[in-house]
């Protein structure tokens, strides 16, 4: 698999490691909601399809990286760094129907 | 009656003779033959025992595809087993034995489980050793009992134990196009690719380059066809955009046109040459790839179908073509096609009788009547094979009368004399590397194959591959599949002519004749077609559960000449059509690989090695090593005679009586910097950093997100936004990666830059009550007094002439000093330390002594930092701010994690006098046969100089309640029970006065 980092350019996949699920929001510090922290901790959605990952090129510039990944076939369809894409706190997407 | 080298044709050196030995008898052979050639042109056909029933067994196909001729490859003491003859190239001084008999290959015991046969069926070791009661032995245990003894008497070769010293090697390489297989097809795509200026690689896994030119016998561009082959692979070769790999077989491919191929650099020579490894793995990064990988010819299904002298009717052909080999003398056919028909003209041309050709079908085309009666023998047309005669050789066939249209035979049984019989079931195109990286494989009926499925990947197929089994369709085919892959438009080429006789390859749907005896499909894993009908009766009915439960398709050979004749015998019984009932997805490697090319280098001592700046120092000065992930740290510098512990307890005592030096350079150390790396560490510590003045440090805990603690170590405020940040030596990559995300992906707008220095810091930490008076005989540029440095107090000064860095804080307990200097100093620094040390008595310690003294003062470590605890565990609550939220400070509290009878660090004393072991659970109640409920573990276990008892810190449910009371250690695996006493974990000194000195 090869990721292509906005600085370095397309790598192979062993420059990478695997930060994650790229959906999570972190709640705001401050927030003593214990199911916001419940849900950034542990749920996580498993998507057939287009997934949003972080990557951190840790073999490189060592940054973060926002990627979105076909889990069926491994196709990367954009790249970007993760500090731009909006993981902090924003209204995010959360999942749906994710409990069980 | 033989097999026998014709008196001249092939393309082997007959001028050079090679020397080999097979089962212990001396062989000659001529440069170019493979071992099965070689073999065959010394008469032999028996080349080992099948994996079940021990039949004999000979040589079936002429290349990778070959499931019957393994052998066993001897270097010394090192075996390689199960390597196909078909593919090995004789060289002086090749060893090779014979696999799966006893005593020898002629005469083997073994072969009994012949007359058993009716019963060996499918899974029958499974039914009939799982089940059933036999005394103590019930159900799985018998089967364990028996399976030693069933698993010695099947198998295949049997792996060595032997060390190989063979080198092995991995490479890169990066390319436009990968051409896979350099017969016509994909030789003309690696010229019309390389011709654009393309960087080409073009992988072979034969020696040769050219593939079918090699031993079809046609003629090409007016030429020869071989010749006309290495023109071509010369042409090639003199490019300097053009890499040619022979040998090199293409296993894997992988996401983004990323390829595996092995090469067997050496496998075909005596020694390896200068530098040269064995095998070499590559990792090819292609920008497109040509497959031009061919097809396998499938034998047909029909009683005594494996018996040595049953040949591929096409790998008869390269015998006799490439190798100057007849397979026999007087040879039968049995095919289902036309195209099989060339192989009985290329016999005769080499000098065979033909006794007859038997096809299965009524018609036959023009062409294939004409090769018929050039060739001489008799024609049987709707006839089938029934059976072959003979012992451990074909001495002759019986054949009967056969209807295409419903299958059935009728009239008698005729009898004819062969020494050989080909067979041709048509062919399958060699679409494994499609299949992992395409969609579902596609059934041609006009073919009877399985064709190349949908691309996922970027790649483009050319000649027999896609179905195209004539030379004149691959030359063009594989024309256009280079231009293609090179991004060239194609266009009208000009593609060489071919002369060969039209055949064509369409074969009658037949693969199996139903008549009595064992009809072989997998020969490898002696699957046959009764064995896949009764999978079928027991409901095994998909292609997968199929198999599995027969092992259809799982040997070595992965199925190559079994798998279509398999599915198609299971699609008969499911009365379903084979396109309904589909294929297994073909997985990587497409034949075994060495698992030493795939380590390469990285095994052994080559694992990379952190040495801190004092390193000489310690093994200079009697420093036994340890290695902690990838550092080494001393253990102990032991005196002569003395034990481990007699050193350490002697190291420990000495550093509470006088001083003590140790080397600290392996700690984890991050620089932490920017305006706002005060607030960043008020985040990640579970404790306040904004509030720690300049020139002083701190100790700090950081937890996980889910409120587990992820690391401890002290953080030092060396300017307004300036900290150095320590962690364990284990966990400082752990550390630096937690803190990089939360900066980069969660707070992005904090101003702060983490940098890795714990290479750029030597530490060398002095402790003890003379450690102070030792620091002032030696530092200059600073005093060190209680007033200068007081506890956690940070002063720059020079020790011999060298800046350092000192921060007064302990780990053992003493007063203590770490002081820190660039890594190229440490040695320096750390030589005057000791030389300032000498009047005061101090010694060096090392690992054991510094887990002693932190044993007795309490201190946590990865021990107890195992991913389980919480700070609360640890007896850390005091650094559990309620000031701020931090990392982690929202889940530590959930009800799971504070509950009562979580387990507490506290520590044990051994009341037996005896040592402790780390790692043995603690039990209210001991019981050395059936050991108790568990209340906890001891992490952590040393003798205590201090207390003249042996100790340990452990994590015990309830903790403190328990302190005073009594329990016991239970470890049954290493025999130990005994009394303990619960206690604090500070043993020692718990006010710490020796440290606040």
């Amino acid at each position: 698999m090869l990721i292509t980092c906005p600085y370095c350019g397309p790598r192979d996949l062993s420059e990478f490691s695997y930060q994650g699920d790229g959906n999570r929001t972190r709640p705001d510090p401050a927030s003593t909601d214990q199911a916001e922290w419940n849900d950034y901790v542990y749920d996580r959605i498993n998507v057939a399809g287009d997934h949003n990952e972080i990557w951190q090129h840790a073999g490189g510039c060592r940054a973060h990286l926002a990627v979105v990944r076909n889990t069926l076939t491994h196709k990367i369809t954009s790249v970007g760094f993760a500090r731009d894409a909006g993981h902090k706190k924003s209204d995010g997407h959360r999942r749906t129907g994710a409990h069980s | 009656m033989s097999p026998r080298r014709s008196q001249s044709g092939g393309r082997v050196d007959r001028t050079r003779t090679i020397r080999f030995t097979f089962d212990g008898r001396p062989f000659t052979g001529h440069a170019g033959d493979t071992l099965a050639s070689a073999l065959l042109a010394n008469g032999v056909t028996l080349f080992g025992r099948s994996f079940k029933y021990h039949r004999p067994r000979g040589v079936l196909t002429a290349g990778i595809d070959e499931p019957n001729a393994l052998v066993t490859v001897l270097h010394g003491e090192v075996r390689e087993p199960n390597t196909p003859a078909t593919m090995l190239e004789i060289y002086d001084g090749l060893t090779v034995v014979s696999q799966n008999r006893f005593p020898t290959l002629a005469f083997d015991f073994g072969a009994a489980n012949q007359l058993g046969g009716k019963i060996l069926g499918a899974g029958f070791y499974y039914k009939t050793f799982m089940g059933p009661v036999f005394g103590p032995l019930k159900g799985t245990r018998f089967w364990m009992f028996c399976e030693y003894f069933i698993r010695r008497a099947a198998g295949l070769g049997r792996a060595g134990i032997a060390s190989d010293p063979a080198r092995y090697e991995r490479m890169n390489a990066f390319c436009d196009v990968l051409v896979v297989g350099s017969g016509p097809a994909g030789l003309m795509a690696a010229k019309a690719a390389a011709d654009s200026g393309a960087r080409v690689i073009l992988a072979e896994l034969e020696p040769k380059f050219g593939g079918t030119a090699n031993w079809l016998g046609e003629t090409i561009d007016g030429v020869a066809a071989a010749e006309w082959a290495s023109t071509m692979t010369r042409d090639l070769k003199a490019r300097d955009n053009v890499r040619l790999l022979p040998r090199t077989t293409v296993w894997g491919y992988y996401d983004d046109n990323s390829i595996a191929a092995l090469e067997r650099v050496t496998d075909h020579k005596s020694a390896p040459g200068k530098g040269e490894p064995r095998h070499r793995h590559w990792s090819v990064r292609a920008g497109s790839v040509v497959l031009a990988t061919g097809a396998f010819e499938r034998p047909l299904v029909f009683p005594g179908n494996d018996r040595p002298g049953v040949m591929l009717a096409g790998a008869a052909e390269r015998y006799a073509n490439e190798f100057g080999i007849l397979p026999g003398q007087k040879i039968a056919l049995f095919l289902n096609n036309d195209g099989a028909y060339r192989a009985a003209s290329a016999m005769r041309k080499a000098g065979a009788e033909i006794a007859a050709i038997v096809d299965m079908r009524g018609e036959i085309s023009e062409a294939a009547r004409e090769i018929a009666d050039e060739a001489g023998g008799e024609l049987l047309r709707g006839h089938a094979v029934v059976a072959t005669e003979g012992g451990r050789h074909v001495s002759g066939i019986k054949v009967q009368k056969f209807d295409l249209a419903s299958g059935s035979l009728s009239g008698e049984a005729r009898h004819l004399d062969a020494d050989c019989l080909l067979v041709s079931g048509g062919w399958s195109p060699v679409i494994h590397l499609a299949s992992q990286a395409g969609m579902k494989p596609e059934w041609n009926e006009p073919l009877q194959a399985f064709l190349p499925p949908k691309p996922t990947q970027n790649w483009v197929g050319a000649g027999a591959f896609n179905g195209r089994f004539t030379t004149a369709e691959a030359l063009a085919e594989g024309h256009a599949a280079g231009l293609s892959a090179a991004g060239l438009p194609g266009g009208a080429a000009s593609v060489p002519e071919v002369e060969s006789v039209a055949l064509d390859a369409h074969p009658a749907p037949v693969f199996e004749i139903r008549a009595k005896g064992k009809a072989f499909v997998d020969y490898q894993h002696d699957v046959t077609a009764d064995d896949v009908r009764l999978a079928y009766k027991e409901g095994f009915v998909s292609v997968e559960h199929l198999k599995r439960y027969t092992t259809l398709g799982m040997a070595t050979d992965q199925g190559k000449t079994s798998n279509v004749p398999g599915i198609a015998i299971m699609a008969e019984a499911l009365g379903k059509l084979i396109a309904d009932v589909g294929t297994t997805r073909f997985r990587p490697p497409f034949s075994p690989v060495s698992l030493g090319a795939l380590a390469a280098e990285r095994y052994g001592d080559l694992k990379p090695e952190r040495l801190t700046p004092m390193h000489d120092w310690h093994l200079e000065n009697g420093a036994a090593m340890y290695a902690a992930g990838l550092w080494y740290r001393p253990m102990i510098y032991g005196l002569a005679g003395e034990t481990v512990e007699q050193a350490y307890i002697r190291e420990a005592k000495t550093t509470r009586e006088a001083a003590g030096i140790v080397d600290v350079s392996t700690l984890g150390k991050i620089a932490v910097q920017g305006p706002d790396a005060a607030d960043f560490l008020d985040r990640v510590y579970t404790n306040v950093f904004s509030t720690l003045a300049v020139g002083k440090a701190r100790y700090g805990l950081m937890l996980r997100e889910d409120g587990i603690a992820l690391d401890d170590g002290t953080t030092w405020r060396l300017g307004n936004d300036d900290f150095l940040m320590t962690t364990t030596t284990a966990n400082a990559g752990k550390v630096m990666q937690h803190l990089e995300y939360l900066l980069d992906v969660v707070w992005p707008d904090l101003k702060v830059q983490l940098t890795s220095v714990t290479d750029q810091w030597a530490g060398a930490a002095v402790g003890g009550p003379k450690a102070r008076e030792i620091l002032a005989s030696c530092v200059t540029g600073t005093a060190v007094d209680n007033e200068a440095l007081p506890f956690m107090g940070i002063v720059h000064g020079e020790i011999a002439g060298v800046p350092v860095m000192i921060c007064r804080l302990s780990f053992s307990g003493e007063m203590a000093f770490e002081v820190y200097s660039g890594a190229g100093h440490g040695m320096h620094v750390w030589e005057a330390l000791i030389e300032a040390g000498k009047p005061s008595g101090m010694v060096p310690y090392g690992l054991e002594a510094l887990g002693t003294m932190r044993i007795e003062k309490g201190h946590v470590t990865g021990a107890e930092i195992d991913g389980r605890t919480t700070g609360r565990d640890l007896g850390l609550d005091w650094m559990l701010s309620k000031k701020k939220p931090f990392v982690g400070s929202m889940m530590m509290d959930r009800e799971g994690l504070i509950a009562e009878d979580r387990v507490r660090l506290v520590g044990v004393i051994s009341l037996d006098n005896r040592p402790l072991k780390g790692g043995a659970h603690i039990v209210e109640e001991v019981n050395e046969k059936e050991p108790k409920n568990s209340i906890g573990h001891i992490t952590a276990v040393c003798y205590s100089p201090s207390l003249g008892k042996y100790i340990g810190l452990a994590l015990v449910k309830g903790g403190k309640a328990r302190i005073g009371t009594r329990a016991f250690i239970s470890d049954p695996l290493r025999d130990r029970f005994g009394p303990v006493e619960i206690v604090s974990n500070h043993f020692f000194d718990p006010e710490g006065k020796r440290m606040h000195g």
